[in-house]
């Protein structure tokens, strides 16, 4: 390639000043990147309102890629399915057969519990869903695991509130916008959700590792051994997400801190449940009367 | 350079006017912002981050290929618009791909005869720079996603040719530079 001729300003004035300008304007926004770099480390939410504004009209093209790839995916998806179905019907029949003697258990289970509940008078709340939208999209080329929900403010979802998917938790309300929430998912590296053991309530951190597992970490016993396929449970703690959503299972043995894997895989969703906090922070108290 | 370009094949069309002054400047701001809202838009939730950050590769095709089609100030409000929709912290783009302009214009000064080879180069670190002080600012130092990010560098030089043509391309139907 030929080299550029036109670093040469020649005698005009006004080419000599607007080729300086440029340069005084291409340092200065390497600047002005700084400063916000440095204001937006410090306060996250600080350009929310910007981001999700973008958001909202991304949304609506998202979905509608969304709604087009699920349709041609499903083309498939159905051919396969008629080839299967004998079978399936089959397998569906025996695992019916196989789990009746279980069900009746547990229904006989669940009515104890209700029972012995409201004798031993446990208030219990359950969580209350908000809205069923769908994750259309996510920052899939920064290391952080954000994912765009269809519906926002005008659909009643407010940052903070926890949302799951049919198998299990997919993660929290971060940001929202008129019509579009970004989610922060579990898997991603700041995401941190108390959870508890299903075998033996021991209660543990799962953190997320940014390659869509997370690590499983004991919090208050040291020299905790986890078993492959551990099952584990959010635990209520903090108020935030209701207890007993599924959150993952331990991939390998090991102690102290171990992967696992996700119950919830947020692509494979059709619908993402946003629910309220299980126990939203108390309003603050009213201002104290001046002392007369 | 049209000439050069299109004289001696059969669409050779001598008379047609060239884009009007302001569509053709806009032309390269346009396809850079369409190139990071695609990277939001694509309907993926991706659990790994494997996609090329689009939005940069055509930057700074443009920047190396088409040297006068985007102002030496562009990558600050282009790289705005990519940390709104890349779901990095508000300003890391705007610093890193100003940086990037910043030492293009070193490397230009310095190495005036280049060819398409040494524009790869060029752009393979500057990719990597990117991608790499991005991880770094956007993500605690314990986050296991380092061998993803080398993938992800790969596949974002890789594409750097294709972006080239599809540049060489728009150029071409832009006409001459104004």
């Amino acid at each position: 390639m030929a080299p550029a001729r036109d670093r040469r300003t020649g005698f005009s004035r006004r080419r000599q000043y607007s080729t300086f300008l440029g340069y005084v304007l291409a340092v200065a926004g390497a600047v002005v990147g700084a400063v916000l770099l440095v204001v937006s480390t410090f306060n996250p939410p600080a350009f929310s309102a910007l981001r999700m504004g973008v958001a909202s009209l991304t949304t609506p093209v998202a979905t509608g890629l969304d709604v087009v790839t699920d349709a041609v995916l499903s083309v498939p998806r159905a051919i396969g399915t008629w080839f299967r179905v004998h079978g399936e019907n089959a397998d569906l029949r025996a695992e019916v057969k196989r789990t009746r003697a279980i069900l009746t258990t547990a229904r006989t289970v669940a009515y104890d519990n209700r029972r012995l509940r409201a004798l031993l008078a446990v208030r219990e709340r359950t969580p209350e869903p908000v809205v069923t939208a769908r994750l259309v999209g996510s920052t899939a080329s920064s290391g952080r695991r954000f994912a765009l929900l269809n519906a926002g403010r005008l659909q009643d979802v407010l940052p903070g509130m926890p949302v799951r998917g049919p198998s299990g938790l997919v993660g929290r309300v971060l940001e929202t916008g008129p019509i579009a929430a970004r989610v922060l998912l579990v898997t991603d590296p700041e995401s941190l959700v108390p959870v508890r053991r299903t075998r033996d309530g021991m209660p543990a951190i799962a953190a997320g590792r940014g390659d869509g597992r997370v690590d499983i970490r004991s919090v208050n016993a040291t020299n905790v051994r986890f078993a492959k396929g551990d099952m584990f449970v959010t635990s209520g703690t903090g108020g935030l997400y209701a207890p007993g959503v599924p959150v993952a299972q331990v991939e390998r043995a090991g102690a102290d801190s171990v992967v696992a894997i996700p119950f919830a895989a947020p692509d494979a969703l059709d619908f993402a449940l946003v629910e309220r906090p299980f126990m939203p922070l108390p309003p603050s108290p009213p201002p104290r009367p001046a002392a007369p | 350079m049209i000439d050069r370009v299109t004289r001696n094949t059969i669409d050779y069309r001598p008379f047609e006017p060239p884009l009007p002054p302001g569509r053709a400047r806009a032309l390269p701001w346009g396809s850079v912002l369409g190139a990071s809202a695609l990277t939001a838009v694509i309907p993926v939730v991706a659990s790994l981050p494997l996609m090329p950050p689009l939005g940069l590769i055509m930057l700074l095709t443009w920047r190396l290929l088409a040297r006068f089609a985007l102002r030496p100030w562009a990558a600050a409000p282009l790289g705005l618009f990519d940390d709104l929709v890349s779901g990095q912290p508000l300003g890391s783009a705007v610093l890193l791909w100003s940086i990037c302009f910043i030492a293009i214009d070193l490397i230009e000064q310095r190495l005036v005869f280049r060819d398409f080879w040494q524009d790869w180069l060029i752009a393979s670190g500057a990719i990597a720079f990117c991608l790499a002080i991005g991880r770094w600012i956007a993500l605690p130092i314990g986050a296991h996603v380092d061998t993803v990010l080398l993938a992800q560098i790969m596949v974002s030089v890789m594409l750097f040719p294709l972006s080239a043509r599809l540049v060489a391309w728009i150029d071409r139907k832009r006409g001459p530079a104004q």
